[in-house]
């Protein structure tokens, strides 16, 4: 309850529009109010204050105002550390639904100042700590986890020190317009299907499996049937074996063709299907309900095919 | 952030540093203990070994403070308090697991410096405190950058604290002061040292021990000789066989000066001593301050002078004092016990007998002092039950409390109404400050005999022995290897010299920064021409001074967040422009340095050579692709050498 209320008047007091390209931290960015700690040592010096009037420490006097001064300065001092620094968002890389999606910020501190102790975390409380040389630039990496398929915003993050004394927070709220693509979470290791007889040339996938062509080391995601046990007995390691028949073969991950099952049953199938078609250097292609693919075998391929399985059937924004 | 082991370290230091001026009170167990806790503690840290169980601390705990409470009979009032605190805050070191426990350990160390201010308030405290506060900021801030190097964390911990100094001292003077205190003190909030209302025989010589400051005065005007100097504190009528005390005055009359004439006025600084007792010249007449006037001309403050206080009083040097006693007092002042020193009665009796009066009777007794290989000394010998006769027929080695005690005792023994003074007698002249200061080495005992007419006459049977004392301060009257303090010794003229300068440096604190209450305030502010001084008026300028010198911070601070890439040699060819340019002669925008140069050197014969030599350094340095830095230097050499 006192959470949600919380996040609402943040929401209500902090709103701020997306922002893209270089971001400055200036002052009407910057917010300051004082640390816990601060409050904690406001009473300590309260204290002081008492005993310094109490039993006329004119000493005590001077220590209390160096001590309250100092602390007053340390505001000043969080400021400065956050002030003027450069934020843009950078590249993030597309990962499967589950996986951490790894939000990359690129830090500059265009001043002869060091920065330090710049804490970067979201709502949930992933969170990163880092110093910032003088005139230096930092990629600053923030991982959240992924939990399904589709565009990830980082959302609101919160970039806060407590620089020097940890008696003020300054926080700064940064909002970039990235996000990361998250593939679908691709389902447990599967047999490829059978290449399709739909395709025109009535060849089934089977008869590919005739010409041995050789071994490779088995990557994650090749099928039980093609691992070379007899290899594996040689002590040569997990191998798998290589048709070459199968080049050239065009393969068709099709959505129409799979059983009834549940639409992200499907796609993680689908999902699981590309990467093993593009691992064995097969031509795949790919047909959803509504956009076909034809059948390729490049990097871009695979990306493309993944993407189109990540947004299936979600509204692009 | 994390509890690292530079961190650790840098926490005993703290402790170890707010609690080391405290060593010399606290009682010897407690500081060892401190010690072997903190090495321990060090000990954990530098093997990497985990702390103590809990269990265990908590025993220990317990135990520290169950002997504390045996140690002190209680748990509560200031010493106690301030063991306790230094105690637990050793022991939290013990128990540091979170960032939590290290902001405790920080405040507390921060808290246990103020402690330190109830002993002592002197510059060099003040210095220490400084050094003390650069520890704590260095860990403070280690706390909150974790890995960062010594020298950049102390770098910003001195930042820090150069930053708030000024802006302290602001507050300072300007915070309104409130005065007194807000609630009543326990009894043990000040030591008192000094005289007090007793005198036993080695007493005085114990104190002259000490060089600490009694107070200091300040003459207006006419300033007495060094043997008028009798500084008047308590008077003692009652003697018990051994001890002289104060008693309870017979009467409550007002004493009276009769004849009075050579007034003296002056200002005492008077160092807090915990006792009613306010310090004047033989005979206080008036005095600035409310105070009592006791019947025998003493001076008592309304409460117990526990802060260091200034009064202004005017003292007669000739007088008669009281000399219509009233009978009661004068009986007291010829009371003795009974059974005491037989001996000293009948040579008193003796002395009586022979005499026609009074004052022959006193010189008598004075040449008795004078003839008989008495001895001055610090160093006296102890004295039997009977300890007037002891002194007078055995030992003959005595300090001004022994021939004061035993003057007045054969004065009253020979029925002559008497009593012992104490107080302070001479005085240092600090020529740098203008002022003599008083040491607890220059205390004092005299005696006081009442004569018809006279009234109450001053009589110092010290002069009689050793006049020297009187004249000259005690290091004179004493033989050179008496255990003196150090600083009543003859010195270089050099030492002396630099003993005044402290001295004086030290009243300038006392009187600036330690008495700085709300006269002083007022009085300083009034001076630098602030008019109706209110506590709004003081707030609104403390807060625009704070302010004032923030913003000046702000915009210092503030400066170097933006990297300005100087070209410098291009600093300095704009340099030239300008110059020219404020002659008349300013570059066109699409003028080139060579160009620019060969017009200016047509036009103005008499620059040609230096702006020629300027320009072509400059295409050397800029386009050239010369880089070296003497090159540059010659260059900037030049420009600034480039006159029109």
């Amino acid at each position: 309850m006192f959470t949600t209320l919380k996040q609402g008047f943040r929401n209500w007091a902090f709103r701020r529009a997306v922002e893209s390209g270089t971001l400055v931290l200036n002052q009407r960015r910057i917010y300051i109010i004082p640390s816990r700690q601060g409050f904690g040592f406001a009473f300590v010096l309260a204290l002081m204050l008492l005993g310094d009037i109490n039993y006329n420490l004119s000493l005590g006097y001077v220590l209390t105002f160096l001590l309250a001064t100092t602390a007053g300065m340390t505001m000043l001092h969080a400021f400065r550390n956050m002030a003027q620094l450069e934020i843009r968002a950078g590249h993030v890389d597309p990962v499967f639904a589950g996986e951490q999606a790894r939000f990359v910020f690129h830090f500059n501190n265009p001043g002869t100042l060091p920065r330090y102790q710049l804490h970067l975390h979201d709502d949930d409380g992933r969170h990163t700590v880092f110093d910032l040389d003088a005139q230096r630039s930092t990629p600053i990496e923030l991982a959240i986890p992924s939990t399904q398929r589709g565009w990830l915003d980082s959302g609101r993050l919160t970039l806060y020190t407590h620089y020097p004394l940890g008696l003020f927070h300054a926080w700064t709220y940064i909002h970039f317009d990235v996000r990361c693509l998250v593939y679908p979470r691709p389902a447990a290791p599967q047999p490829l299907p059978a290449a399709s007889v739909r395709d025109g040339t009535g060849k089934y996938l089977a008869a590919g499996d005739e010409d041995f062509s050789g071994l490779r080391n088995y990557v994650a995601g090749d099928a039980m049937p093609r691992i070379a046990w007899k290899a594996l007995a040689r002590e040569q390691g997990l191998q798998v074996k290589q048709f070459s028949a199968q080049q050239g073969q065009e393969l068709w991950l099709d959505w129409s063709l799979l059983p009834n099952i549940a639409q992200e049953m499907k796609l993680q199938l689908l999902t699981r299907w590309v990467l093993d078609a593009d691992a064995q250097g097969l031509l795949y292609g790919l047909r959803l309900p509504d956009s076909e693919i034809a059948p390729q075998h490049n990097a871009g391929h695979r990306a493309e095919c993944l993407r189109r399985l990540a947004l299936y059937g979600l509204v692009e924004t | 952030m994390k509890l690292s082991a530079q961190l650790v370290y840098g926490l005993i230091a703290c402790i170890l540093m707010v609690s080391a001026p405290h060593a010399e009170h606290l009682p010897l167990w407690v500081s060892a203990v401190c010690a072997a806790l903190l090495a321990w503690r060090g000990y954990l840290n530098y093997s990497g070994n985990p702390l103590p169980a809990r269990w265990l601390l908590l025993a220990v705990t317990v135990a520290c403070v169950l002997a504390i409470a045996v140690n002190f009979h209680t748990l509560f009032g200031r010493e106690v308090g301030v063991t306790l605190l230094i105690m637990l805050a050793t022991l939290k070191l013990l128990e540091l697991r979170a960032v939590r426990d290290v902001t405790i350990v920080v405040y507390l160390s921060c808290f246990i410096i103020i402690t330190n201010f109830f002993y002592s308030q002197s510059i060099p405290t003040a210095l220490y405190m400084l050094l003390t506060l650069l520890v704590i900021m260095a860990t403070w801030v280690h706390m909150q950058t974790g890995a960062l190097a010594l020298k950049p964390r102390l770098r910003i911990a001195g930042i820090l604290l150069l930053q708030a100094i000024p802006l302290s001292l602001i507050i300072f003077v300007l915070f309104p002061r409130v005065q007194g205190p807000l609630w009543g003190l326990p009894q043990d909030a000040y030591a008192s040292s000094g005289l007090t209302d007793r005198m036993a025989p080695g007493s005085m010589s114990k104190l002259s021990l000490s060089d600490a400051v009694a107070f200091r005065v300040t003459f207006s005007g006419k300033v007495p000789t060094r043997e008028q100097m009798y500084w008047r504190g308590p008077v003692l009528w009652d003697f018990d066989g051994t001890t002289w005390t104060r008693g309870h005055n017979a009467t409550l009359q007002r004493p009276t000066l009769a004849d009075a004439g050579m007034p003296v006025d002056y200002t005492v600084t008077l160092e807090p001593h915990n006792r009613r007792w306010l310090f004047a010249l033989d005979m206080p007449a008036r005095i600035s301050i409310p105070a009592d006037f006791a019947p025998d001309f003493q001076l008592l403050n309304r409460t117990p002078v526990n802060a260091r206080i200034r009064y202004n009083a005017t003292s007669e040097l000739s007088y008669r004092a009281n000399p219509g006693e009233p009978p009661q007092q004068l009986r007291r002042a010829l009371a003795l016990p009974p059974g005491y020193d037989p001996q000293a009665r009948k040579l008193a009796a003796d002395w009586r007998a022979r005499s026609d009066s009074d004052i022959a009777l006193i010189r008598t007794a004075l040449n008795y002092f004078n003839q008989n290989g008495f001895e001055y000394t610090l160093e006296p010998p102890l004295l039997g039950f009977n300890s007037v006769d002891d002194f007078l027929f055995n030992s003959k080695k005595g300090f001004c409390e022994h021939y004061a005690g035993s003057f007045v005792f054969l004065m009253r023994a020979a029925g002559l109404p008497a009593r012992v003074v104490t107080g302070y007698q001479g005085g240092e002249y600090n020529e740098l400050g203008g002022y003599y200061i008083l040491r607890q080495s220059d205390a004092h005992a005299w005696a006081e005999v009442w004569l018809q007419d006279r009234g109450w006459v001053r009589i110092d049977p010290t002069a009689a022995i050793s006049p020297a004392r009187i004249q000259n301060g005690l290091n004179a009257a004493l033989p050179n290897d008496a255990a003196l303090p150090f600083l009543a010794r003859t010195q270089s003229p050099l030492l002396l010299k630099l003993r005044f300068n402290l001295d004086a440096l030290t009243n300038q604190w006392n009187q600036w920064v330690l008495g700085y209450d709300t006269e002083r305030q007022f009085a300083f502010l009034t001076r630098l021409g602030m008019e109706d001084i209110t506590w709004q008026k003081l707030a609104i300028d403390m807060l625009a001074g704070v302010a004032l010198l923030v913003g000046i911070f702000t915009l210092i601070m503030l400066r170097r967040l933006t990297a300005h890439q100087i070209d410098a040699v291009q600093a300095a060819w704009l340099k030239v422009c300008r110059k020219l340019g404020k002659a008349g002669l300013p570059r066109a925008p699409h003028e080139g340095a060579m160009d620019y140069a060969a017009r200016i050197a047509a036009m103005r014969p008499d620059i040609a050579e230096g702006i020629r030599d300027i320009a072509a350094r400059y295409a050397s340095l800029r386009y050239g692709g010369e880089t070296e830095q003497e090159v540059l230097a010659a260059f900037r050499t030049a420009v600034r050498a480039f006159k029109l």
